[in-house]
């Protein structure tokens, strides 16, 4: 067990402006990434020259060593990323920073995550844009893959799955076919992560309110994923600040413990859906979470009953609704029924979740932004308040390899 | 020789595991990887049996048909020269030993689709060299 002293709390958040992908354009996404981790360090209370960890996650275009030599870190102790693909590798991120505190390698390690989709890629767009083939371009043939992603996506892209709009839907049209799960309780989930994001100045769709019936004339995307099931795709950066219980004692925020942290992979999973069609049928239409749920409750030594208030990774609704069943939230199957009575609510719900408006209505930082949010919401300072929240589980991206975390109120 | 996809399709990339996954598809057959020690069948092609870990493995041709286990229709085209809607479908293969893989389902009205409709496997001809099995509803 860690020693009380180190243990790993959440010191400091900070974050820049968020915008619909493509708006960030006056400044490079790196340092974009230096103004959140600038603004989460004076939020703790600390001095850059503190800082001597940096970690990340998803293949990060803005690597830490380079970051470190541009804010003349006095010395980066700790440089980690996660492998985990995508978002799946937030929580993972904070938990690599925690190990690293807890164990001593380093004091102070800021997670950090900054994406200017407009600058590179959107995500939406499974990729860079591709080029049209000439006219007389050669006929089309078997390509050497020069990676095991490329050669397991080798497998899917060739029939045109390209996107996560289509890869999840997958998953979700197969529990929709098992439990009866309709796109109106899909739709649910969206209006009312809106409806937080309404009162969070951040948010991208803060003013823009949304009905189950604009949920429902909204464009298809790929069935069943409407419009709005879809996370936004944005430009923003954010960071969280990570250190020990005895630092964090006399800094300037109360400090939020993470209770625990994990991450899992099932057997055979590789890159979940999106790569694998071979996921085992019992957690086909699953967000593939259960089993590393439990080990997440059981090293915080609390259960889905305590949990006060939930940020939970929404890159796309049926995503959303898979996962309340893999952390215990409603039975298997349950899903469909356990949004529709408005458990996710702010108010009224039984398990308020994404106070912030998620990455549906807030931003897609990757499910950074999550973890932000969980601090605020057990600091009290979240724009959608849970009263008195003490317990608050964060996910990161599901139906891919994923973490997760358990964060508490001292 | 029919055409459903136009050539501007994403063109398949393979490392040296799966090239005779493909070269079996450029004649028509469609393949999955049979371990030689415990029989367990896999796809994508791997180096190693995850069953029983053993290297050992062989080519297995399986009928071309089989079962919708999951699907999407695609409505917003994302690459280049993608005509929508078109249906992407996880595919149960028959005989296959539990085996599924990602393809397209095509000749179809996407109201007509359905987890558990029988398929079967219709070949496009992209070139002399590239054949991609997509599938069909049994009528």
């Amino acid at each position: 067990m860690t020693e009380p002293a180190r243990r790993a709390h959440l010191v400091g958040v900070g974050e820049t402006r968020y915008t619909k992908w493509g708006k960030i354009g006056d400044v490079t996404e790196h340092a974009l990434a230096c103004e959140a981790i600038k603004k989460a360090v004076a939020d703790a209370g600390l001095s850059m020259d503190d800082v001597d960890g940096l970690a990340s996650f998803a293949e990060d275009r803005n690597e830490a060593i380079f970051l470190a030599a541009e804010f003349g870190l006095p010395e980066l102790r700790f440089a980690n990323m996660v492998w985990m693909p995508g978002g799946g590798g937030t929580c993972a991120a904070v938990s690599n920073a925690s190990m690293a505190v807890e164990t001593g390698q380093a004091e102070v390690v800021v997670v950090y995550r900054s994406l200017c989709q407009g600058q590179y890629f959107r995500f939406g767009q499974g990729g860079p844009p591709r080029a049209a083939p000439p006219a007389d371009a050669p006929p089309p043939t078997v390509q050497p893959a020069s990676s095991m992603m490329l050669a397991s996506i080798g497998f899917t892209m060739p029939y045109g799955l390209l996107n996560a709009a289509a890869a999840y839907a997958l998953p979700t049209r197969r529990h929709m076919h098992l439990y009866g799960t309709t796109t109106e309780q899909l739709g649910m989930i969206a209006v009312t992560f809106r409806e937080h994001a309404s009162r969070n100045p951040r948010a991208v769709m803060g003013s823009r309110p949304m009905t189950l019936e604009d949920h429902q004339k909204a464009p298809m995307i790929a069935d069943p994923h409407r419009l709005f099931d879809c996370c936004l795709e944005s430009d923003g950066a954010c960071a969280v600040v990570v250190t020990t219980a005895e630092r964090a004692r006399d800094l300037a925020r109360r400090p939020v413990e993470v209770l625990s942290s994990a991450q899992g992979t099932p057997k055979g999973y590789a890159f979940g859906p999106f790569s694998n069609a071979n996921i085992a049928d019992e957690i086909y239409a699953t967000g593939g979470c259960e089993s590393m749920a439990k080990r997440l409750y059981a090293r915080a030594g609390v259960g889905p009953a305590d949990i006060d208030v939930a940020q939970i990774y929404d890159h796309f609704t049926g995503c959303v609704l898979m996962q309340l069943e893999d952390y215990g939230f409603c039975k298997r199957g349950e899903g469909g029924p356990f949004v529709e009575s408005g458990a996710l609510a702010w108010q009224g719900g039984s398990l308020p979740t994404n106070t912030h408006g998620g990455s549906l209505s807030e931003a897609y930082i990757h499910g950074l932004n999550h973890v932000v949010e969980g601090v605020r919401s057990l600091r009290g300072e979240s724009t959608s308040q849970v009263e008195d929240a003490e317990v608050c589980l964060v996910t990161a991206g599901a139906c891919v390899p994923s973490s997760a975390l358990i964060l508490g109120r001292r | 020789m029919t055409r459903w996809f136009p050539d501007g399709m994403p063109q398949p990339l393979a490392d040296s595991e799966a090239v005779a996954w493909w070269e079996a598809a450029a004649e028509h057959r469609l393949v999955v990887q049979r371990c030689t020690d415990c029989a367990h069948t896999r796809l994508p092609p791997a180096p190693i049996c995850p069953e029983c870990r053993s290297d050992g493995s062989e080519w297995h041709e399986v009928s071309g048909r089989g079962e919708i286990y999951s699907y999407t229709v695609v409505h917003r085209p994302i690459a280049l020269d993608q005509q929508v809607p078109f249906v992407i479908a996880v595919v149960a293969l028959e005989g296959a030993g539990g085996v599924r893989m990602i393809s397209n389902i095509v000749d179809a009205d996407p109201d007509e689709l359905s987890i558990g409709l029988a398929l079967e496997v219709a070949w496009e001809d992209m070139s002399d060299d590239l054949a991609i099995p997509r599938f069909r509803i049994v009528r």
